[in-house]
C-alpha cells in the first residue's frame, strides 16, 4: 500500500521527536535521517503534528491539478472544512465557494453520513455484529485495529467511511445525469493524513471510489477570496443538516445513532488504552464506541488550519441554525444498505511478527530479550529506536546494529581506552558523576 | 534455543492500585503478537492474565504474574502472599465475591473473576493455604 505520510528529507534533522510520539513505533532514525517502517505506520499523522521542522508531510493532491484533470469534478468536502472561517455564518457560502473556484458539482460527506447513521439503525437488527460495536469511520484507527487489535476486527461496523460513501453516490447521479464516465473525477477535502492514504488503499472497498484527497488547509487558502465575494443571491442552499456536519467532532458521530448507549474516544493514546480493555474482557457497558485518533476528531486533523478547540466552538455555532438532519427517502436507505453488503472486512496484518515460523520466533525472542537485559532502558533515542526494546527487536532483524547504543559504546571504550574516561563522550544527561570542574549547582558550558 | 525451549515473561503487580491493573496482560500481548500466535489465543491470555492481575490487586495487595510460553502452549502462573482462599469451590461460583464495597463501586467484584479465568483457560489449578498465600496456574493451549 501506498502511504501519504512521507519524510522531506531536506528538512529532517534526525532530531528523534517523531519517533517516541509514534503510537506504532514506526519511526527509526538511521544516518541523521528518519525513516518510516512502511507496513506499521496506520497514517494517524502524529509524527506531522510534533516534527519542529516540518519534515513530515501527508502528499496529496494539488488543488489546481485536481480541476483541471476532469471534465466535470465533484468535490466531497468533510464537515471539518466549515470550522476553519473566521466570521461564517452559512455553510452554503463554503459550498457555493467551491463551485466559484471550479468544481462543478457537491457532495457533502456530511449530507452521506446522515444516510450512513440512518441505516445503520436497521443493520444492525439484520446482523450480527460484536457489542460493543466499534466505528469504521476513521481510516488510522481501523488501520490499527487491523496491525494490533485482530481480535476486534469482528466489531467493526461495515468498514465504509462518509467521505467514500459520498463518492460513490456522487459518482452514480453525474452518470445518471448522462456525463461520460471517464469525464468524471472525484476528490475529496480532508482534514487528515489517514484520509489522505484511504483514497489509494480503502479499508473495507474492493476498488478505490476517489480519484485524490485535497488537504483542508489547500482548499482553504483558494476559498477566501471567493468567499468574500459571493453575493447573497448567488447562494444556493446545498447543505445538509446539523447531525452529519456534527460528526467532524468528537462525539458527533455517536449521537446521531439514536437510543445507543455510546462512548466517543478521541486521541490516538486514549483509542489504543479503549482498544487494550476490550481485548481484556473489560467491555463497557455501551452499544457504540465512536474511535478518533485526532483530539477532538476530525477537527484536530493535521490537515487543518484551525486549532480543533476554536474549531469545534465555530462548528457548534455554525450548526446552530441548521436543520436536525436530511431524512433519507426508502430509495435512498436501500441504495446505501446494498453499499454496506458489499464492504469487506478487513483483515489482520501481521505486522509485529518475528517470523512466520513459529520456532524461529521463538528463537528471536529470546535473542531479543537477552539484548534488552544489557541495555539501559532509558529510552535516551539515541540510537534512533523509541526504546531499548525495540532497539534490540532492530538488532536481532537486522535493522541495526548493536554499536548503535552509546552505552554499549561507553562499556567498550572502559575496556579498550585505558586511561581515558569513557563519560566525557557521553551527553550530560547519561554520564555517571558530574565534572570535576563544576561545583554543585554551576552550570558548565 | 536455550535449555527449556520456552520463552519466560515476568511481571510484578503492584497492591492497590486499580488503575495500573492490565499493565501485565499488555505487555504479554504484545510478546504473544511478535511470536505470530493466533488473534483468538491471545485474547483468551488476556483475559485471563487481567482478571488474574485484578485478583491480586484487589484480594492480595499485589503478586507476581509469570508467563511461560511453549511452541504448544502458554501457562501463566499467579503467585501472590495474600489472605488465601478459605473455600475455593465456593470461589470459583460465578458472582462470589469477598471484595470490600469501595472495590464493588468502582465496578470491580462482581465474581466473575475466577469463573472467567476458568472459562478461557483450557487447565486452572488453584493451591491457597489461608494466611500463606494463593498461586493460580492456568494453561492455555495454542492451536496447531
Amino acid at each position: 500500500m501506498r502511504h501519504s505520510v512521507a519524510l522531506a528529507l531536506k528538512k529532517c534533522r534526525g532530531c528523534t521527536t517523531c519517533i517516541k510520539s509514534c503510537p506504532t513505533e514506526a519511526i527509526r532514525v538511521r544516518n541523521g535521517k528518519a525513516t518510516i517502517l512502511p507496513n506499521r505506520c496506520i497514517d494517524c499523522g502524529t509524527c506531522i503534528q510534533v516534527c519542529p521542522h516540518q519534515a513530515v508531510r501527508s502528499q496529496r493532491a494539488d488543488v489546481r491539478e485536481a480541476l483541471e484533470r476532469f471534465p466535470y469534478t465533484i468535490a466531497v468536502p468533510d464537515p471539518a472544512l466549515y470550522a476553519q472561517f473566521h466570521n461564517l455564518d452559512d455553510v452554503n457560502i463554503v459550498l457555493n465557494a467551491l463551485l466559484a473556484i471550479g468544481f462543478d458539482d457537491i457532495y457533502e460527506s456530511a449530507a452521506s453520513a446522515e444516510v450512513l447513521a440512518d441505516v445503520m439503525d436497521d443493520w444492525e437488527k439484520d446482523h450480527a455484529t460484536l457489542t460493543p460495536e466499534l466505528s469504521p469511520a476513521c481510516p488510522a484507527v481501523v488501520r490499527l485495529i487491523c496491525i494490533r487489535f485482530p481480535d476486534l476486527l469482528g466489531h467493526l461496523a461495515p468498514v465504509i467511511t462518509p467521505v467514500e460513501l459520498a463518492a460513490i453516490l456522487a459518482r452514480r447521479r453525474a452518470e445518471e445525469a448522462g456525463i461520460p464516465p471517464g469525464d468524471i473525477g472525484v476528490f475529496s477535502i480532508v482534514p487528515c493524513s489517514s484520509q489522505v492514504t484511504a483514497v489509494s488503499a480503502p479499508n473495507g472497498l474492493k476498488k478505490r471510489v476517489l480519484d485524490g484527497a485535497l488537504a483542508i488547509r489547500d482548499v482553504y487558502l483558494e476559498l477566501l477570496e471567493p468567499m468574500r465575494q459571493l453575493s447573497h443571491a448567488e447562494i444556493l442552499p446545498l447543505a445538509s443538516g446539523r447531525e452529519g456536519a456534527s460528526w467532524a467532532f468528537s462525539g458527533g458521530e455517536a449521537l446521531s445513532r439514536r437510543g445507543a448507549r455510546y462512548i466517543s474516544v478521541d486521541g490516538i493514546v486514549n483509542v489504543i488504552k479503549m482498544l487494550e480493555e476490550i481485548e481484556d474482557g473489560r467491555m463497557p457497558d455501551a452499544d457504540f464506541i465512536e474511535l478518533r485518533a485526532c483530539t477532538k476528531g476530525c477537527l484536530g486533523g493535521c490537515l487543518n488550519v484551525e486549532n480543533p478547540f476554536t474549531a469545534k466552538m465555530r462548528l457548534k455555532d455554525l450548526i446552530g441554525n441548521m436543520p436536525p438532519s436530511r431524512t433519507p427517502t426508502a430509495a435512498a436507505r436501500e441504495e446505501v444498505a446494498a453499499i454496506l453488503e458489499s464492504t469487506e472486512k478487513p483483515e489482520f496484518l501481521p505486522t509485529f511478527q518475528l517470523d512466520p515460523n513459529r520456532r524461529k520466533a521463538m528463537e528471536k525472542l529470546m535473542l531479543i530479550q537477552q539484548l534488552e537485559e544489557q541495555l539501559p532502558g532509558l529510552r535516551c533515542g539515541s540510537c534512533g529506536a523509541p526504546s531499548c526494546r525495540a532497539f534490540a527487536e532492530d538488532v536481532v532483524m537486522g535493522r541495526a546494529s548493536v554499536d548503535d547504543c552509546i552505552f554499549r559504546v561507553r562499556e567498550r571504550m572502559q575496556h579498550e581506552a585505558v586511561g581515558t574516561d569513557p563519560d566525557a563522550y557521553l551527553p550530560a544527561p547519561f554520564r555517571r558523576r558530574a565534572r570535576s570542574s563544576a561545583k554543585d549547582g554551576e552550570v558548565t558550558s | 534455543m536455550n535449555g527449556d525451549d520456552r520463552i519466560h515473561l515476568s511481571y510484578q503487580v503492584e497492591g492497590g492500585d486499580l488503575t495500573r491493573a492490565g499493565e501485565a496482560s499488555s505487555g504479554v500481548k504484545q510478546t504473544l503478537r511478535k511470536l505470530g500466535i493466533d488473534p483468538g489465543t491471545i485474547r483468551r491470555v488476556s483475559v485471563c492474565m487481567y482478571e488474574g492481575e485484578i485478583n491480586m490487586v484487589i484480594h492480595a495487595n499485589g503478586g507476581l504474574a509469570m508467563v511461560d510460553v511453549g511452541l504448544d502452549d502458554i501457562t501463566i502462573t499467579l503467585t501472590d502472599y495474600g489472605p488465601g482462599i478459605p473455600d475455593i469451590d465456593k470461589a470459583m461460583q460465578a458472582g462470589w465475591s469477598t471484595a470490600a464495597d469501595s472495590v464493588r463501586d468502582l465496578g470491580f467484584g462482581a465474581g466473575m473473576g475466577l469463573p472467567n479465568m476458568k472459562k478461557y483457560s483450557d487447565e486452572m489449578k488453584i493451591k491457597s493455604i489461608v494466611g500463606v498465600g494463593t498461586t493460580v496456574t492456568m494453561v492455555v493451549k495454542i492451536p496447531s
